[in-house]
């Protein structure tokens, strides 16, 4: 049992009425990349307030690497790391100077906090800004700021919060080559929010939550598994045709997609396809096989698309971003 | 000009009020530094680390404490000018004075911070408080024979405590000084405004830290 990073039974937190969190229980083991995938107001945030000690639970306990987070608070904290959804950074002060005060916050012993802010500025790529002021840093440069804070003092267990959330996409994969990365290299262990699916498949395992209840968990293989078959496109000389051949050799009823030709499902596409293009008599122009999202997922569970929620976010975050310069 | 009282003019009785006045307008800069660290999200940082909300809270109200000091002592080295004279043992004694009102007064500060979120609000909290207090405090006229409502007022303003002591190690304290501020008949001497100012200061920093502590 020892060597789960996170041990969460029968969390719950109540803002009033409101059950933002409703009784969720998981082990996250050491070293792995644990994603927590839900839509905008799905208790996400809330659950990472809890785990690090900022929000105190309404029942149900949570030990974070053996550490329990309402009765060991300064040992949680000590040994888990955080990038918050909205920044935490102090705008007023240079890059150097906000790890400075991290480090002398954790107390990252003198003779190698120099050596390690360097090092970690050069990881994200800031070392050349380190005496700017983060007023005058981008939003992705913020990110990556905050992540190599984050890191400092070499947590065990790292927390993200949407560590992505509204930045572009170049950006967006730089900071998850950087996650991925230190998973390996240093074994930390990473529990982290996302709204976005293509993102949430780069964890080792996943877990979805909706309006405060764990709906699946599980590897992002097996979970798409649950939604079953394949996924494929053709593009033929004669659709109509295509159809029939298709309803009567595999008893298949394929659709018309505007945008893709036809589609239709099969169990296992990469086995099906091969024999599928020798003995097809209709003319193909071109195939394609996807096999389903989580998009899907999340469909099949909830009844609902996740994506509409993320776009509105996104918006939100930029405004609120705009409204804080407002007020320097 | 006239006098006041022991060969001491008006300006020169204003003289210790204005530096009080100058540290307690720039201690209440404590809470203003913790709402804004909120506003601006860098206060999750603080939070999350592991050091106590004690720390958090000392640590605000010592540092506004020591920004204050400096302006107050700009001021106080304008005392030549309006005939005031200064020895270095004055001057010695007046920087804990003004580092204590400005601590006392920060911790207030940092007590409303825990509670009031916005910044908007905080500054209209600390306006109301601010003018009464200067106003009732014995930095614009003596508090001696004023009407008893005033009387009230001034003696139960804890910034009255806190420019006391400036004012009588400024224009020297002896026991029957009209400036003196006496509390239910009694003459409050250096010592006594020192605790006085003191204990609030330090019922302040408690009551912060409870109420640091007790929100999430
Ligand atoms: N401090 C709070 N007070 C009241 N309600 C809150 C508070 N924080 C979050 N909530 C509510 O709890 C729910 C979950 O929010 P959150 O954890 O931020 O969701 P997510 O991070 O998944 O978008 C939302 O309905 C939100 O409005
Ligand atoms: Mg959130």
């Amino acid at each position: 049992m020892h060597n789960y990073a996170i041990k969460v039974e029968n969390l719950a937190k109540d803002f009033g009425e409101l059950h933002a969190v409703d009784g969720i229980s998981f082990n996250v083991a050491s070293g792995e990349i644990f994603g927590f995938l839900g839509p905008n107001g799905a208790g996400k945030t809330t659950t990472i307030s809890v785990l690090c000690t900022l929000t105190k639970p309404t029942s149900g306990r949570a030990i974070i690497n053996g550490y329990d987070v309402v009765r060991q608070q300064s040992k949680v904290r000590q040994s888990i790391g955080l990038v918050f959804q909205d920044s935490s950074l102090d705008e007023r002060l240079t890059g150097l100077q906000n790890l400075r005060f991290h480090a002398m916050v954790y107390n990252v012993p003198s003779s190698v906090r120099d050596k390690r802010i360097e090092d970690m500025l050069n990881m994200v790529e800031l070392w050349d800004k380190r005496n700017s002021e983060v007023s005058t840093y981008s939003g992705g440069m913020k990110r990556r700021l905050e992540l190599a804070r984050g890191l400092l003092h070499h947590p065990k267990v790292l927390f993200l919060d949407e560590p992505t959330l509204g930045l572009d996409p170049q950006t967006r994969n730089r900071i998850w080559e950087y996650i991925i990365e230190l998973g390996k290299s240093e074994g930390t262990t990473i529990f982290l929010t996302t709204h976005y699916m293509d993102e949430a498949e780069k964890a080792d395992r996943i877990a979805i939550i909706d309006s405060g209840k764990l709906v699946a968990m599980d590897n992002p293989i097996n979970l798409k598994n649950m939604v079953g078959k394949d996924i494929i496109s053709i593009k033929t000389e004669d659709d109509s045709k295509a159809i029939e051949e298709i309803k009567s050799r595999y008893a298949i009823e394929a659709r018309n997609d505007t945008n893709n030709g036809l589609i239709f499902n099969v169990v296992n596409g990469e086995e099906f396809l091969p024999g599928f293009i020798k003995e097809f008599t209709t003319k193909i122009l071109s195939v394609s096989l996807r096999r389903p999202s989580l998009d899907d997922v999340f469909l099949k569970i909830t009844g609902r698309e996740i994506r509409e929620e993320g776009t509105k976010d996104g918006i939100r975050a930029m405004v609120h971003g705009r409204s804080r310069r407002m007020h320097h | 000009m006239g006098f006041l009282s022991d060969g001491v003019d008006f300006i020169q009785f204003m003289f210790p009020g204005i530096i009080g006045m100058t540290v307690l307008m720039s201690s209440f800069m404590a809470g203003v530094s913790l709402v804004w660290d909120r506003e601006f999200g860098f206060l999750k940082e603080v939070l999350v680390a592991p050091i106590s909300r004690t720390s958090v809270a000392v640590g605000k109200t010592f540092g506004s404490a020591t920004v204050a000091l400096p302006t107050g002592i700009i001021i106080l080295l304008l005392a030549p000018l309006v005939g005031v004279s200064l020895s270095v043992s004055t001057v010695l004694g007046i920087i804990p004075l003004m580092f204590l009102l400005a601590a006392a007064m920060g911790s207030l500060g940092i007590l409303l911070a825990t509670r009031i979120k916005s910044m908007q609000a905080f500054q209209v909290v600390m306006q109301m408080l601010m003018f009464p207090m200067l106003f009732l405090s014995g930095v614009f006229f003596p508090v001696d024979g004023l009407p008893g409502w005033m009387n009230v007022l001034v003696k139960i303003n804890p910034a009255t405590y806190g420019i006391a002591p400036i004012r009588q190690v400024i224009l020297g304290g002896s026991a029957d000084s009209p400036f003196n501020i006496s509390v239910f008949g009694h003459t409050m001497s250096l010592w006594d405004n020192i605790i006085v100012i003191a204990l609030f200061g330090l019922i302040m920093t408690l009551l912060a830290m409870w109420s640091f502590h007790s929100q999430e």
